[in-house]
């Protein structure tokens, strides 16, 4: 088996399989100006509401896929309305602390319908493939292809649908866009509404490959806010990038590091960035 | 039941340690910090170390844990000094977990997720254990009164009068002539000091210190025990730690009268009271039970 070759598949693996949830956290930080911690509960709450699909109802991937979206996303929205907007007139920080608590609570009440118990999905085994010495098994293949199939339609909805538009309007200039007649309330709910839909599909595609429990998406936090930071908190494009970055760096890391440290990586590349360039690759504001 | 009440007001006091600590970071100063778990631990594993491989004695070691925690406090507050407070957040959890990475993986040194046990405890050997228990409340009680007064000095004093403009205008303090950076690097760093000093006692009282102890749940008691009682108030975080203490032990009493709960499910729903119970004081009580009352300059009446 070759190292470098494999570790490289893995890590582009891995990150455009965070960069799902990157996507989902950075787009809510772009539109509601603080960092929503609740991704951690929300990737859970996909996670699990995948499992009830595919193994309760024995669904396939792509239905569970789009049941665990729907969940989140709704999770999301009906949370959000009752525990965090109420608390964003009172600053980034204040929100910011709410969305722990929120985290808190989901997590535990996921934990008290399911229990501390791992669990995993009723998939079809499959024989890895072996090329020129790489492993790939095509569970991890299919779950790539799923990634970069809901990236492109996040990019085409941004950059063509008159919502995505709004979206954007948003994010760069609120009172702008408030003048030219958007709707922030609104544009906020839809924000939330995507954001944590992709963060609960996220929290699938990587629960996936292994088995979850109601840590789960707590465990791919500091990741997945490594993308963030590293791409550039607010940028779309810059979360894919960032979540590449730290998904091949994580994998690369096994080389100098053991591998129980990976998740570190997280956070010596948001230190690193934050000294020498805050904004991050793709970020336009300078903080 | 003595022996409970007493072990209960001593992690009372422990918490309210780590009240008055984030009370200077956040309270004071106004720079958040979630990843407070990562310097209880780190006071606490340092103290273990000194005074279980090294057996050092126990002063020495609890100092020794102030210091380590004082130190990274000083050194994380340098590095993310320039950052918006919403990166702070983030840096400061990602902290938190780091240090719980290195706890459960640094075997030679923490012995790894089976913790380091057999902590020694003041005078653990020569009493009984009701006696010990008596002993060790009655020194987090001093502790927590010794730590109180320091923050009420601090707060009165010029330093505390400029954290506080730090904190509301951090631009017009600066217009002002106060050293910012370094103010905020040392309320960072004293504050540190305390949630090092928490840890350390936990560890001593406790004997026994893993990394599962320092999960981020810590630190949102800890925002709850500030909220409540009142965000930059002495007296409410103390007040706020003892309310904490209250609501999850409070809580075990009723779990009988629900039998068909299992022990996981109980402890879940403790932890959605006291988030959501947090999340309700953060809307509809966000200056807490005592709010705030800054000290009036030298000089004026009411």
């Amino acid at each position: 088996m070759e190292l470098l070759p494999q570790l490289l598949i893995n890590g582009v693996i891995f990150g455009s399989l965070l960069a799902i949830p990157a996507i989902g956290f950075t787009a809510i930080f772009a539109v509601l100006r603080f960092p929503n911690f609740s991704v951690a509960s929300h990737a859970t709450i996909g996670a699990f509401a995948g499992y009830a699909a595919n193994v309760w109802l024995g669904l396939p991937t792509v239905p569970a896929l789009l049941f665990a979206f729907t969940t989140a996303a709704a999770v999301g929205c009906i949370s959000d309305e009752i525990a965090l907007k109420p608390l964003r007139p009172y600053g980034a920080l204040t929100a910011a602390i709410a969305s722990i608590a929120l985290t808190i609570v989901l997590e535990n009440m996921v934990r008290l319908g399911f229990g501390n118990d791992l669990r995993g999905y009723n998939l079809p085994l499959m024989r890895d493939w072996r090329m020129y010495g790489v492993r790939v098994g095509p569970q991890q293949l299919q779950n790539l292809i799923l990634a970069l199939m809901i990236m492109t339609i996040v990019f085409l909805a941004l950059k063509f649908t008159r919502t995505g538009k709004a979206m954007r309007a948003v994010a760069d200039n609120p009172e702008l866009a408030e003048l030219k007649g958007i709707d922030p309330t609104f544009v906020g709910r839809l924000t939330v509404f995507f954001g944590m839909g992709l963060v609960g599909a996220g929290g699938m595609l990587l629960g996936l490959g292994t088995s979850i429990d109601p840590l789960t998406g707590f465990r791919f936090i500091l990741p997945i806010f490594a993308a963030a930071v590293v791409g550039g908190l607010g940028s779309i494009p810059g979360s894919v990038i960032g979540a590449m970055v730290i998904g091949i760096g994580e994998e690369l890391s096994i080389l100098v590091l053991s591998a129980t440290y990976k998740s570190a990586v997280g956070f010596f590349a948001i230190v690193i960035v934050l000294i020498f360039r805050p904004r991050g690759i793709l970020g336009e504001r300078k903080f | 039941m003595l022996s409970y009440f007493l072990a209960n007001l001593t992690f009372a006091g422990i918490y309210a340690l780590l009240a008055l600590g984030l009370n200077v970071i956040w309270g004071m100063a106004g720079m958040i910090n979630l990843g407070l778990a990562g310097f209880f631990a780190l006071g606490a594993y340092a103290s273990s170390i000194a005074t279980v491989y090294l057996e050092f004695p126990i002063v020495l070691g609890v100092s020794l844990g102030v210091m380590v925690a004082a130190t990274a406090g000083g050194v994380l507050s340098q590095l993310s000094l320039n950052l918006r407070g919403d990166y702070l957040a983030i840096v400061t959890l990602g902290f938190g977990e780091l240090i719980r990475l290195i706890a459960t993986n640094e075997t030679w040194l923490t012995n790894g997720s089976d913790g380091i046990s057999g902590v020694p405890g003041p005078f653990r050997s020569s009493l009984t254990p009701l006696a010990f228990n008596a002993v060790a409340c009655a020194l987090v009680i001093s502790t927590v009164l010794v730590a109180w007064f320091i923050s009420e000095r601090i707060r009165k004093a010029p330093f505390g009068r400029a954290l506080r403009a730090i904190r509301d205008d951090e631009m017009a303090a600066a217009v002002a002539g106060k050293p910012v950076r370094l103010y905020k690097i040392q309320a960072f760093a004293i504050g540190s000091a305390l949630l090092g000093l928490a840890g350390a006692a936990y560890a001593h009282f406790n004997s026994y210190v893993a990394p599962d102890i320092f999960r981020p749940l810590l630190t949102i008691y800890i925002f709850f025990a500030l909220t409540a009682g009142g965000t930059g108030n002495t007296l409410g975080a103390v007040f706020g730690a003892v309310l904490v203490i209250a609501l999850l032990e409070g809580t075990r009493f009723i779990e009988p009268f629900f039998e068909s709960l299992s022990g996981v499910q109980a402890a879940s729903i403790r932890e959605i009271v006291i988030g959501a119970t947090l999340i309700f004081v953060m809307r509809f009580r966000p200056k807490g039970i005592f709010a705030e009352r800054p000290p009036r300059p030298l000089g004026t009446s009411d």
